[in-house]
């Protein structure tokens, strides 16, 4: 009896569902004969995707994403290293610009005091030399000038004499009162 | 304790509203459009259009014109089997140059199971990161079925209720026996919210169990109800434009519009479906937080 209904209740939902088709725009989605279908090539399905994914795709993308992050890691412990390592040898370049700075100030200085003491000598020498030669140039000019009166004296001498004896024709005067009298003059 | 529980419920409770919303609203849409063609074949009985937008829908056999037992290989297989070659195209030979730089397609590979993967960790925590690989499948299997159907001719084996259905019942199954074993009767205070005031906490039960067991239902018509609307609109449109002459190039333009979102609706129904796996096994995996 329940068999018979159940079957009465299948068949009428197979005309049912066949009455859906044939209308046209029906809702295939509610066309029960396919369910068995649909739901087995479902699980076929999901079955395949899930073995192709944990068999062969997720290790595969996990040990590759895995090699990534190793590699970053060692590559960025390398540009630490790498960036600590030349931190040094700026601090290594400097040191060496600072030092050689210093020596050169050093032998900059050092030349400069040896230029200055041959400077300091040779003018000391050109010193002594001008001032022997200005001693030299005052002796001559002494003896110029005292050359200078001498004859000064003796023209004065010659010519007092001269004008004596033309002023005071036939006196003679003495050569030695002469002198003495323009000497006198002279001087004074 | 409960608090976060009860977010996490409400937003499902939410989503599953946006998405029936919208679903119903396509389908009103699609109901419309089809009364409309009915009315214009009433009028032009001779040569009127004939569109028939729930056509592609049809499960057909491959191979003759017989009836489709369980073993038949349908459109459904095709299309199926196209998935399931695409995804091994992707996350099989597209990885296999195994790189540390990354390929194009090794790095689409790798976005998705990023994607996923952090999806799970993030919403379902540490502990659920065994049901990765189940996950990750269901996930690849709906975006590939999804954007699959929207190549044109083809069957878009997710606007099944048969084909979500059984993915929605799976998930519910396992997280339900999930949430047993791992802690025991345990698993029934997630129906107990201890943060509610004590009188009111047997209707909260019964609403939660209520909600417990309408989330498979959501689950499923979200997903079936999103792609069968999108593209009986699609197709009903399409049929405007064939009917309409030259002034067919209106519902074309609403075709490239509808189908753009269309695309968009296929790899958000894919999102929400995993991202809701993942809160209802967060449920499963910590019932009391």
């Amino acid at each position: 009896m329940a068999e018979d209904a159940a079957h009465g209740a299948a068949d009428a939902a197979h005309a049912a569902a066949d009455a859906a088709h044939s209308a046209g725009p029906g809702m295939p989605q509610l066309d029960f004969t396919t369910f068995p279908n649909q739901i087995f090539w479902l699980l076929v399905t999901l079955v395949a995707i899930y073995f192709i994914l944990s068999r062969v795709a997720l290790p595969r993308i996990a040990s590759v994403l895995a090699e990534r992050q190793g590699t970053l890691t060692n590559d960025l412990a390398a540009a630490e290293d790498l960036k600590r390592k030349a931190q040094e040898a700026e601090e290594a370049y400097n040191k060496a610009l600072a030092d050689a700075r210093a020596e050169a100030q050093k032998i900059a200085e050092e030349t400069r005091a040896g230029i200055q003491a041959q400077l300091n000598e040779a003018i000391a020498q050109a010193d002594a030399e001008i001032s022997a030669k200005a001693a030299e140039s005052e002796g001559r000019i002494a003896e110029i000038q005292a050359g200078a009166i001498r004859s000064v004296e003796e023209v004065a001498r010659d010519i007092a004499g001269d004008i004596v004896s033309a002023v005071a024709p036939g006196q003679t005067v003495d050569a030695d009162v002469l002198a003495a009298a323009v000497a006198a003059r002279v001087k004074g | 304790m409960k608090r976060g529980n009860g977010v996490a419920t409400e937003s499902t409770n939410t989503q599953g509203k946006s998405g029936s919303g919208r679903m119903v609203f396509f389908v009103l849409i699609g109901i419309a459009a089809v009364l409309f063609v009915l009315g214009l074949m009433d009028e032009y009985t001779q040569d009127g259009p004939n569109i028939h937008p729930m056509d592609q829908f049809i499960v057909s056999p491959l191979f003759g014109d017989g009836p489709v037992r369980w073993y038949t290989p349908t459109n459904v297989t095709l299309w199926m089997g196209l998935a399931i070659a695409a995804i091994a195209a992707l996350m099989v030979m597209g990885t296999r140059g195994r790189a540390v730089i990354p390929s194009r397609s090794q790095s689409m590979a790798e976005l998705a199971y990023g994607f996923v993967r952090k999806m799970v960790e993030d919403v379902a925590g540490k502990d659920a990161l065994p049901f990765f690989p189940y996950i990750f499948t269901l996930f690849l299997f709906i975006l590939f079925a999804n954007f699959l159907g929207l190549i044109p001719m083809s069957f878009t084996t997710t606007s099944h209720i048969a084909v979500t259905a059984i993915l929605a019942a799976g998930v519910f199954l396992t997280v339900t026996l999930v949430g047993f074993i791992k802690n025991g009767a345990g698993f029934l205070s997630l129906f107990w919210v201890s943060s509610a005031p004590l009188p009111l906490r047997p209707i909260l039960a019964i609403i939660e169990v209520i909600s417990y067991f309408v989330r498979p239902v959501s689950h499923s018509i979200r997903l079936a109800g999103n792609l069968m609307a999108g593209h009986a609109v699609l197709k009903v449109f399409a049929g405007f434009a064939g009917a309409m002459g030259l002034a067919g190039i209106a519902p074309i333009l609403g075709v490239v519009a509808i189908y753009g979102l269309e695309v968009l609706v296929s790899a958000i129904q894919a999102y929400v479906f995993t991202i809701l796996t993942c809160v209802y096994l967060k449920d499963a995996l910590h019932p009391h937080h």
